[in-house]
């Protein structure tokens, strides 16, 4: 299995612990991947100000992996929405695709096109292409009594006619059966599918904080001991800002927020070093102690 | 403020229905489930959804663009899936700001997004520093962007949107968000 791991801003700026634990999981689970030195943001950013230069970007990104004839993996979810949205737009438009890639070479940016390729988060390449069975195969320490709450986000299940094989939106379950596979407790609570809000941050810190707080303060009450999650933009917003949000609010959370190569990684017997467990900004001590005597 | 018939731009609905994402934005029969859905909504009343679209079809352009609250779409999607006749209303939302942008409406954290962009090719810098570090957990070393991005947006124009904003910064500040370039 080999793919062009797409990291994405948010990734590379902020999120190493994610990328150090994504690619320590994906070497155990024999995963190939290749950095590409021309991929570039995937345009996010730009839909909402300007669609031709969103377009523009995103396609450049999936003609540099075309060319060297390798599907993509993403592991920030906005990334995935980007990308998989305008892959689906070039496939079903040909006309759409072959007016990009000459405008592109026109100013000097040149593609050869190739066959068509997919963009698959990580996260779902596990559910979907490995498999929970071959991954319970592999479980070295399996975490009893752990209780876990997934946290999707939105752009990973939504909008759903963008992706083959959506789950329900309302009701997913991929996360939660990857949790469970690692002996944990994949909690049901009733803002399982909110919005983290971040989406905000460069708007309004106040809404943002006001649509991520009833999860964090549910859950940090409800005995939780983790928030499990896999897109760079929520962890920003529940575990960069955690602190913040508690001065803010006057509340106590201490929920411990981490990516799910994390979790799957220490299920899997890696060291915790490889895993950049000590990067999240929640601390992770007692979780880990509590985990070591599971 | 009471509706002023004078004040109405009739063609509005189709303007917003030829840009990309606002093409159903007409076959919406108003039940209010996209309202219902929206986590911004439930924290501030100033965002929503069905009335966005109301105002829309009303032709009310003016108070829609130049307003913030356009701005505070979080694109998670939620009125989207559950709409009944498919308006898809996160695409609608999109459509509305690009003709914001078009009209000289765009919040400065945009504008900043946008010169980094340009800059480096990422929301973050990745420098020597960052190589180093990374080296040091074994993680591959991340080449410097080579201003793809930059040419792209030269390309479509966007370069030129931002550069006319910063010519002339801080003139008709609109609400507390929105600028008038």
């Amino acid at each position: 299995m080999k793919y062009a791991l797409y990291p994405g801003c948010t990734v590379l700026g902020r999120g190493r612990n994610y990328e150090l634990a994504a690619r320590a999981v994906a070497k155990e689970l024999g995963i190939e991947f290749v950095d590409l030195d021309d991929f570039e943001c995937c345009g996010f950013p730009i839909k909402s100000v300007h669609y031709e230069t969103f377009l523009l970007m995103a396609a450049r990104n999936l003609l540099a992996a075309e060319e060297k004839e390798l599907d993509i993996c993403t592991l920030c979810s906005a990334c995935t929405g980007s990308l998989t949205e305008i892959n689906k737009h070039l496939i079903e438009h040909f006309d759409e695709k072959t007016r990009i890639v000459a405008l592109l070479k026109k100013h000097g940016i040149d593609y050869r096109m190739s066959k068509n390729i997919k963009v698959k988060h990580f996260t779902k390449i596990l559910y979907d292409d490995i498999g929970i069975e071959e991954i319970r195969q592999l479980i070295k320490k399996r975490f009893i009594n752990l209780n876990v709450a997934a946290h999707y986000g939105c752009h990973y299940l939504k909008p759903t006619n963008i992706y083959d094989n959506p789950e329900d939106p309302e009701n997913p379950y991929s996360l939660d059966e990857l949790i469970r596979v690692t002996g944990a407790n994949p909690k049901n609570y009733p803002e399982k599918v909110r919005c983290c809000g971040a989406g905000l941050l460069a708007i309004s810190e106040d809404v943002a904080y006001l649509v991520a707080r009833p999860k964090l303060k549910n859950l940090s009450g409800n005995a939780t001991d983790a928030m499990v999650l896999m897109c760079p933009f929520c962890s920003v917003m529940f575990d960069d800002n955690q602190r913040k949000m508690e001065q803010k609010f006057g509340e106590q959370y201490n929920l411990p927020v981490l990516y799910y190569p994390q979790l799957l990684g220490l299920a899997l017997g890696l060291d915790e070093k490889l895993l950049g467990l000590r990067m999240n900004r929640v601390s992770t001590r007692a979780l880990l102690e509590k985990l070591s005597k599971l | 403020m009471p509706l002023k018939m004078n004040e109405l731009s009739p063609k509005f609905k189709y303007e917003v229905s030829q840009e990309p994402g606002g093409k159903n934005i007409k076959v919406c029969f108003a039940c209010g489930i996209c309202t219902a859905s929206c986590p911004i909504r439930e924290i501030d009343q100033r965002y929503n959804p069905r009335k966005i679209i109301r105002m829309v079809l009303l032709g009310m352009k003016d108070r829609i663009l130049k307003n913030d609250f356009i701005w505070f779409c979080s694109s998670c999607y939620a009125c989207t899936e559950r709409c009944p006749q498919g308006v898809r209303f996160t695409d609608v939302m999109n459509a509305i700001k690009n003709l914001a942008v078009k009209e000289g409406y765009i919040p400065p954290a945009f504008i900043q997004q946008i010169d980094i962009l340009k800059q480096f090719g990422r929301l973050y810098e990745i420098d020597d520093f960052d190589n180093n570090k990374r080296a040091t957990f074994g993680l591959p070393k991340v080449a410097k962007a080579k201003g793809l991005t930059k040419r792209i947006m030269e390309m479509t124009g966007l370069d030129k949107i931002i550069s006319r904003k910063n010519e002339e910064k801080s003139e008709t500040q609109v609400g507390n968000l929105g600028f008038k370039i």
